[in-house]
């Protein structure tokens, strides 16, 4: 029997197999959308392959009644655990009218759904950061218990929305949750080449704000850690920036190819330790899960899918006179 | 109509007003929001203890408070984000920037996010917010800070676009503005904050956006301006006048949506029209009154049209400044052209 790390956390053993399902919901959505994608149905597909583990750590980790999530174009995870359905994902997939991101409106991956705190993004990278600011600010200025929790990628660490966003809430002592999910590569360019610093986390320092970098192919570790920063954030301690450190285990999008930039040898060293596989030992080898209940989950979450997909598949488009719809409040 | 009646019948009460700057009038404008709804807030550089660059805030954080009036950190794209987020979470928030031209690392957050989220969340997110910045050339303030860029943003679906020339449109177009469901950006004659002064209502009202005004009846010529040039079309009007030239003028004072009917109304009936802007001509909004015309009302010209804009080169410092800029020499040389066709 492994060591049991979850229960000191306060986590059930329902809860840490629910937390691995919303995973492998997550891949096998993802490997759908590829093999959809492949045969010419659907225009692009983005992965959160090799992230669901920090992903969907964190998002435990938060309140679901009322925090706010401001995620980025991976996080599959974040947004399944906050409320989002297989349905939900698969109709953005498809771009039809009933995708309640967008309407079809944005890419894939560019999540917004009100009714589940998920904040609308958009695709220049880290715009996002101040976005949830504001909204910690708008939290404190109301006394209301609020979390913002925020993603990005290493790359765009870079960016200065990402510096001016946590430069305010440090000043500002706000209750806010930078996450940076740290897969090693923006598109193409490693993190070496990305980063002057040893570790995203390091930046945190400068914005008055302690950092750690965890592993982020465990998602017991990365629930830690951003429930120890929503902590301090409730208790009015101000922002926390964390970087979980896993590996993107496929191209960018659909449409690069990575051998041209990354080695194979590289990315099966990292399929080792996938998430999904070393969970899943994990939770059997602390006698949480077993063949039988695995079985099951592999069978529910296959079930989602493939209602999802034909659900999707079959929905209709946007009318073409949509698009000139909710630019202005009066020309809804 | 039988509400109409009704209104009438009330006894008005007696309006009390001040005598206002167009830069007071900003300050009361604010003041009036801040009073009057809780979740108002204001944003920007050197806006609390200092007042302002221009004083545009004197005395705000001192009666509403550092939480409701923040001094930012200096970082444009931060403030028009942490404004976004705000929005977001049921706030109201006026963003000032310094100037227009420190817009520019706060385009991406106004180009991706401030004008597009109603849209690309269908309605269920949606960002009311005014955008306040002072803007334009005249006042012998060094490179950058006299840029006149409102084309950027007029191009630009889902944002609104207003530009007062007086202290009273000061006033009610930022209420206007704040009460909208849509991001507005205003923005403000920097040239003209301190020029003249009129009776400006102590409470609250509203100059409605998207509806031009006309400051002057005449029959030979429109002259259609805006902003700080609203003196100079004035003056140029006065001259012609004296070579027996009459001058109707429409201050437009929203730039997006534009009152398309005020200037077809005129212009119908003038037959000739003078577009004056200070922005450089390639590109600039004179362009789209141009082709307004031409949808509207091109069979009652009897001229073409005269642009008097800036040049087409950067706005050039203190020196030059009064050569880039129209001139009323140079809007009444347009005037003639029109006229003597």
């Amino acid at each position: 029997m492994a060591e049991n790390r979850h229960s000191v956390l306060g986590l059930s053993d329902e809860t840490v197999l629910k937390m691995y399902e919303t995973m492998l919901l997550a891949r096998r959505l993802d490997e759908r959308m590829w093999l959809l994608n492949r045969s010419g149905k659907i225009p692009f597909v983005i992965s959160c392959q090799g992230q669901e583990a920090a992903q969907v750590g964190a998002a435990f980790a938060l309140d679901k009644e009322k925090d706010y999530v401001l995620p980025y174009y991976r996080d599959m995870g974040v947004v399944l655990t906050f409320g989002m359905t297989a349905a939900d994902l698969m109709l953005s997939g498809f771009a039809k009218a009933e995708d309640p991101n967008s309407g079809g409106r944005q890419m894939p991956g560019h999540f917004g759904q009100k009714k589940n705190r998920i904040v609308t993004g958009s695709s220049p990278v880290t715009t996002q950061v101040p976005h949830a600011v504001g909204i910690a600010l708008g939290g404190k200025m109301a006394k209301e218990d609020v979390v913002a929790f925020v993603t990005f990628g290493e790359g765009s660490s870079n960016q200065g929305d990402f510096h001016e966003g946590a430069n305010f809430a440090g000043v500002h002592k706000l209750p806010v949750i930078f996450m940076c999910e740290n897969n090693k590569y923006a598109i193409s360019v490693p993190v070496e080449k990305q980063l002057a610093c040893e570790n995203v986390a390091d930046r945190a320092q400068g914005y008055g704000m302690p950092g750690f970098t965890v592993d982020g192919n465990d998602p017991i570790e990365v629930y830690k850690y951003v429930k120890e920063a929503a902590d301090r954030a409730r208790r009015g301690e101000g922002p926390t920036l964390i970087e979980t450190v896993s590996y993107r285990l496929t191209a960018h999008s659909s449409d690069d190819d990575d051998r041209t930039y990354r080695s194979p040898d590289e990315v099966q060293k990292a399929k080792t330790n996938d998430p999904i596989i070393t969970f899943g030992q994990y939770l059997k080898e602390t006698g949480v899960l077993n063949d039988e209940l695995e079985k099951e989950m592999n069978d529910r979450v296959m079930k989602e899918v493939n209602e999802a997909t034909e659900y999707a598949e079959n929905a209709p488009y946007a009318k073409a006179e949509d698009a000139l719809t909710y630019v202005y409040a009066e020309k809804q | 109509m039988a509400m109409e009646m009704e209104v009438k019948d009330i006894p008005q009460k007696k309006e009390t007003t001040q005598f206002l700057t167009i830069v007071q009038a900003v300050n009361d404008g604010m003041k009036t929001l801040l009073e009057t709804d809780d979740t108002v807030m204001i944003l920007g550089e050197d806006i609390g203890k200092n007042g302002g660059v221009f004083r545009a805030t004197e005395g705000l954080q001192e009666k509403f408070g550092a939480d409701r009036v923040i001094d930012t950190p200096l970082a444009e794209a931060g403030i028009i984000g942490t404004s976004v987020g705000l929005a977001v979470n049921g706030f109201k928030p006026i963003a000032e920037i310094q100037f227009l031209g420190f817009i520019y690392p706060a385009y991406e957050q106004i180009m991706t996010h401030v004008s597009r989220i109603r849209m690309r969340t269908m309605g269920h997110f949606s960002v009311p917010m005014v955008i306040r910045a002072p803007y334009g050339a005249g006042i012998r303030s060094p490179e950058i800070h006299s840029d006149s860029t409102e084309t950027l943003f007029t191009h630009m679906p889902g944002i609104k676009v207003v530009c007062p020339s007086t202290p009273y449109d000061a006033k009610g177009l930022l209420i206007a503005a704040m009460e909208d469901p849509d991001p507005v950006l205003m923005l403000e004659p920097m040239k003209s904050y301190r020029a003249k002064r009129e009776e400006v209502p102590t409470g609250k009202y509203t100059v409605e956006i998207g509806k031009g005004k006309k400051v002057k009846e005449g029959t030979d010529v429109t002259l259609i301006a805006w902003g700080a040039m609203m003196t100079v079309v004035e003056k140029a009007a006065e001259q012609a006048e004296k070579k027996g030239i009459s001058c109707e003028i429409i201050d437009l004072r929203t730039l997006y949506p534009i009152d398309r009917e005020i200037i077809a109304e005129s212009v119908q009936k003038t037959g000739r029209a003078v577009i004056v802007h200070e922005a450089q001509l390639t590109g600039g909004l004179g362009n789209d009154i141009v082709s307004i015309i031409n949808d509207t009302s091109f069979l009652y010209l009897r001229a073409p049209i005269e642009r008097v804009t800036g040049f087409d080169v950067p706005v050039p410092f203190f020196a030059l400044e009064e050569d880039f800029l129209p001139t009323p020499a140079r809007v009444v040389e347009g005037i003639e052209k029109v006229v003597h066709f």
